[in-house]
């Protein structure tokens, strides 16, 4: 065995990992939790963005950049929308003014 | 930059977002972890307007801001029970995108390092990334249509769109997607024809993979989206020999997988059960409702019952998002705290339209997240407690998925039947998704409280006090 080893191996290596990396802390992400969970993975997969922003920063203006150009703007809906809404229904999951906290400590008090 | 120094800082990128997932193990991490997702983002986009600094930055800074105004002001406007559109709406985005950059890279490769003519595993990873891409995105469009409801197209009808041959025909567009991407893979030069055929045949295939799912469905298909445009996300990864891409893509990939698996088990489905399809066309059925009957009462004797139990959980459907009720039902709960009664919420995992939302509802409703408990957690209290109040639910409450041969024997539901008193308010005696009858009903100790869900808790709240 010798010489350079190719790229696909290592990427699938990274692959591979990465899907029990995610296998791992998807399991623990709360149920309460699962719509945040999905719309913090749109925003995610809005990375695909840095293959866009490569087409679309060419040194040209011809169709491979108007096509990229398209693609960093439907990625940025996903990155800029996916996390602000996410924000928007974590800080409904945040601990209530005291009023609410009285009432949690109170009726759910058996536990 | 140095190329080992972008690959660093992608690394660091993509440590970010494993954070963020990370941070959605508690409602009180989540917010930090999703500032760590959004600093990771930030990283790799830096990062890649660096690397592009000679080129047309200003056009890329141009369609990032068009796009990220647009993606914010939905963020802001969107309503909560609208979630499960925008979440369809996102994955369509991301498949497109993903296209596009397929697109961009047959007609130039240089400008992603990739060695001109294309390398076969460089085709070969575009062709994978780019028909996921295709498929997650008509599939999604569908899914969307189905989601939203209003549109009069048959094809974006929630019941399911069956036809006889139908696995047949999505069995040999995809053999012949497969053979245009073989085609591809040895094309000379930069193989458009194959290309464009085997895209617009991945086109049609979405679409014809997502009409024959029913409406009831939706939350697994959502998953199910979600998984494909994160291993669209990271095919496109492979393609571009960048490993953030693939790292997230997995991580959306694999978090969308388990999704579906959850929402598949809840439901008491398998999942090539509800990707074939055809089920939910049948619905609104009554099963032999006449012969027995069911005890109804006034929204009076609801808030007598109510202010006189000790323990109450209530358990939420989607006919309350429905009928937009969480507020008053959050009023009637605070209520009953007041006079000294332990109000809970239990929470089936299919209780809304997609894994969680009825969470979210409630939540925005302003109900304390710690009132708010899974079935698993919750199972076993109901034969301790005094009254069980069902809103707006049906399937996850009927006890037939306890008695075998019956069509949702194994189906894991809420043991409300178990409690003492059980108050049940729906509009009228129409079954649920299952299109099966529910015993609970016509239980001694149950009693039926008819009306919209948001009059008849308006109603009792006046009467508790």
């Amino acid at each position: 065995m010798s010489g350079v080893v190719d790229p696909f191996v290592v990427n699938l290596t990274v692959f591979v990992l990465a899907v029990f990396v995610g296998y791992h802390v998807v399991w623990n992400v709360t149920p309460a939790l699962h719509t945040p969970l999905m719309s913090v993975t749109n925003a995610i997969s809005g990375v695909i963005i840095v293959g866009a922003i490569l087409a679309a920063g060419t040194d040209t203006l011809d169709f491979g950049s108007g096509v990229g150009a398209l693609a960093v703007a439907l990625a940025a809906v996903n990155v800029a929308g996916g996390f602000m809404v996410t924000q928007r229904m974590l800080e409904m999951f945040r601990k209530k003014a005291p009023r609410a906290n009285a009432d949690a400590s109170k009726s759910s008090g058996g536990h | 930059m140095s190329t080992s120094q972008v690959a660093l800082s992608y690394l660091v990128a993509s440590v970010f977002f494993i954070l963020a997932l990370k941070g959605l193990s508690h409602p009180e991490t989540a917010r930090r972890g999703n500032l760590f997702g959004i600093i990771g983002m930030a990283l790799a986009v830096i990062t890649t307007l660096a690397l592009v600094a000679s080129g047309n930055v200003l056009l890329v800074v141009v369609a990032a801001l068009v796009g990220g105004a647009i993606g914010a002001v939905i963020a802001k406007k969107v309503e909560m029970t609208k979630m499960p559109e925008l979440v369809a709406a996102m994955h369509s985005l991301v498949g497109l995108a993903a296209v596009l950059i397929a697109v961009a890279a047959v007609n130039n490769p240089a400008a992603f390092g990739i060695p001109v003519p294309m390398p076969g595993g460089n085709r070969l990873e575009l062709f994978i990334g780019s028909f996921v891409g295709a498929i997650t995105f008509s599939g999604s469009v569908i899914a969307f249509g189905k989601l939203y409801g209003k549109f009069k197209l048959r094809l974006f009808s929630s019941a399911p769109v069956v036809f006889p041959g139908q696995h047949w025909l999505n069995l040999g567009l995809a053999l012949v997607m497969i053979g245009f991407g073989v085609a591809f893979f040895l094309a000379e030069g930069p193989g458009w024809t194959p290309f464009s055929v085997m895209l617009a045949t991945a086109f049609v295939l979405g679409v014809l993979l997502i009409i024959p799912i029913g409406g009831a469905d939706m939350p697994v298909v959502i998953s199910m989206l979600n998984s494909y445009s994160g291993w669209a996300a990271a095919g496109i990864g492979f393609s571009l020999n960048n490993p953030m891409l693939i790292i997230s893509g997995s991580l959306v990939g694999a978090s969308g997988a388990i999704l579906s698996y959850i929402m598949c088990k809840a439901m008491n489905r398998s999942f090539f059960n509800v990707i074939l399809g055809g089920f939910g066309q049948e619905g609104g059925t009554t099963a032999d409702a006449g012969q027995k009957s069911v005890r109804s009462g006034s929204a009076d004797d609801v808030a007598f019952m109510l202010s006189n139990a000790e323990s109450v959980i209530i358990v939420p459907g989607y006919g309350l998002a429905v009928a937009r009720a969480q507020h008053a039902v959050k009023e009637m709960a605070h209520k009953l705290a007041a006079r000294g009664v332990q109000v809970r919420y239990a929470i089936h995992p299919v209780a809304g339209r997609m894994p969680g939302h009825m969470n979210v509802l409630l939540a925005e409703a302003e109900v304390p997240y710690d009132q708010v408990f899974e079935m698993e957690d919750i199972n076993g209290e109901f034969g301790a407690t005094d009254v069980v109040f069902v809103l707006g639910a049906n399937d996850v409450v009927n006890p037939l998925a306890h008695e075998k041969g019956s069509p949702i024997y194994g189906m894991p539901i809420l043991e409300a039947h178990k409690a003492r008193t059980v108050l049940v308010n729906k509009r009228s005696m129409a079954a649920g998704y299952a299109g099966l009858d529910n015993p609970l009903f016509y239980l001694d100790k149950t009693m039926m409280v008819f009306g919209d869900a948001k009059k008849v808790v308006e109603d009792i709240i006046k009467a508790i006090e």
